[in-house]
């Protein structure tokens, strides 16, 4: 009866929203890594480390501050913003004329050390942190059982995704970053700012971090590694896409998070290496990305 | 010197790295004026302008704009005394469209064109408005680069090779362009190789070469001394 290649559809259906909520992070993970790598041609390897910051942020919050899940939602991305900015004009200001190579070196390094900051705060096992009560029920959609708080999941960092995308390619602000992205020395001719700039889009980059570590604290394990776990993917989601395409980095992680639960599937065995492969082909066939410009 | 003073270089030498560019650079430009700098490829105009921009790895001397000491401003701060820089590339962001490059640099003070103002002298633009910034032609951009930094209200314009590559009629218009800014009270310093172009515009030149003044004239000397720019210039 409702099958399709086999398998029950409620099944099927489940994988592919797991799927789709590991896109969701995707998504907002690579999201501000491409904005970050556009205007500051850094390749922010800490970007995990700041994720899964985040999500402890809201342990934290909840667990010795006594404040629920939708303040950590407004907080924690202002806190995160502000680590940061702090990180960005204590260190990074003062690599950028420095090959690529140094910005990766100094945020693996920031990485590895917080991380162990951590596992030293927390241990390696892990803390479960509760969906907020609201959200805590599911929803019978008829063809599957949905937990209301994937379904958030899912339109909260899609909503953000779109507001990003929109704020970058469709307001003067955005128009201010597009410019800088291309030719940063002659927007600060114009009088703009630029090293305000790069200070603040880090710290954007930082606050989309922390927030999807908010949005994934009921859904995974926060544990001191999610962070490192999970920036492997993302980075291969990036590549995807196109290095600094707005656009290529919302629309790959997505995809990847669903063909991710497909292959859970349809072949278990590949689902974690699925991504790697996509990354090899769209390497050989179109090195820039599938959104990404020809030079 | 009649016309108060916008701009005094005392001095400057500017490096790229280790590359020490321009040796000792001294210019004054009053208000109002329309100064040439003429040179050959290579003489160090482009770097002059930059670093009045703060634009080099480094610079040392004095460069006053306005009164006001730069030497040690962020490029940023700089632009914000009234200064409007077109370089020589043009540089048209491809990610923006043509409107969207002219609201690009922000009013930095009251007095400026008006967008208006702006279609009014290059009425091209007005047509091209929504074409990403790249898809113009030459002549479009450079009247798109010259147009973005008249809105600012910048009163000190740094234009580098503007008649560049151009077809014969653009640079009439551009002619046209200079004077009437000229007639609105703009100072300008005009960067060129053309001679003529310059010639006809400038109430004063200078020439470098090899990352120095070798020559300041006014427009009355010009017609005497041009066989001595055109041989600076090895033309
Ligand atoms: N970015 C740079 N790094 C090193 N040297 C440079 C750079 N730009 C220009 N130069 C050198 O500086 C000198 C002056 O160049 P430039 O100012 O562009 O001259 P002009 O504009 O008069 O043609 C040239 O010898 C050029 O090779
Ligand atoms: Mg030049």
């Amino acid at each position: 009866m409702s099958e399709i290649f086999g398998i029950p559809v409620p099944v099927l259906a489940g994988q592919l929203m797991l799927g789709l909520v590991n896109g969701s992070f995707y998504a907002m993970l690579s999201l501000g890594l491409a904005v970050i790598f556009g205007l500051l041609n850094v390749i922010n390897f800490s970007h995990g480390t700041m994720y899964m910051m985040g999500a402890y942020a809201a342990w934290m919050l909840m667990n010795w501050l006594g404040v629920g899940y939708w303040w950590s939602l407004a907080i924690v991305p202002v806190v995160m913003a502000l680590v940061g900015i702090a990180v960005e004009r204590l260190f990074l200001r003062w690599i950028y004329h420095l090959d690529h190579l140094y910005g990766l070196l100094l945020t693996i390094g920031f990485a590895w050390v917080m991380e162990g900051v951590y596992r030293d705060q927390f241990g390696s096992g892990g803390q479960s942190y509760p969906a907020p009560d609201s959200l805590a029920g599911v929803t019978d959609l008829g063809f599957m059982i949905l937990p209301d708080y994937r379904g958030w999941v899912v339109l909260a960092s899609l909503g953000t995704c779109f507001a990003t995308w929109y704020l970058i390619e469709r307001t003067r602000l955005g128009a201010y970053l597009r410019a800088a992205t291309e030719n940063p020395r002659i927007v600060q001719a114009f009088g703009i700012n630029v090293p305000l700039m790069l200070t603040l889009t880090y710290g954007f980059g930082i606050a989309l971090a922390g927030l999807a570590g908010v949005l994934a604290a009921p859904v995974i394990q926060v544990t001191p590694l999610m962070g490192s776990n999970v920036i492997i993917v993302v980075f291969a989601v990036v590549v995807i896409g196109g290095l600094g395409s707005i656009l290529g980095a919302i629309v790959s992680g997505i995809a990847l998070g669903l063909l991710e639960g497909l292959t859970k599937v349809l072949y278990p065995e590949a689902s974690s290496t699925v991504v790697f492969v996509v990354m090899a082909l769209v390497l050989l066939f179109k090195p820039a990305g599938l959104f990404g410009k020809e030079e | 010197m009649a016309a108060a003073e916008m701009l005094r270089i005392t001095d400057l030498h500017s490096f790229y790295g280790e590359s020490h560019i321009l040796h000792g650079v001294d210019l004054q430009v009053g208000r109002g004026e329309v100064v040439a700098l003429l040179g050959r490829n290579g003489a160090g105009r482009t770097t002059l302008l930059k670093s009045i921009m703060g634009l080099v790895g480094r610079r040392t001397g004095r460069i006053v704009v306005n009164g006001r000491e730069t030497i040690d401003m962020p490029t940023h701060r700089i632009a914000a005394l009234g200064l409007g820089y077109c370089p020589e590339e043009r540089a048209i962001f491809s990610t923006l469209s043509c409107e969207e490059n002219l609201m690009l640099p922000p009013v930095l003070r009251g007095g400026g064109f008006s967008v208006e103002d702006v279609y009014g002298m290059f009425p091209n633009l007005r047509e091209r408005r929504a074409s990403q910034g790249t898809r113009l032609s030459g002549g479009e951009q450079q009247m798109l680069a010259i147009g973005r930094i008249l809105r600012t209200g910048a009163q000190l314009l740094l234009l580098d090779e503007i008649s560049e590559g151009l077809a014969p009629v653009i640079v009439i218009a551009l002619d046209a362009c200079i004077r009437s800014l000229k007639d609105r009270g703009y100072t300008i310093i005009l960067v060129e190789q053309n001679f003529e172009f310059a010639a006809g515009l400038a109430d004063r030149v200078y020439v470098m070469e090899n990352g120095r003044i070798a020559e300041s004239l006014r427009a009355n000397e010009l017609e005497a001394k041009a066989g001595l720019v055109q041989r600076y210039l090895g033309v």
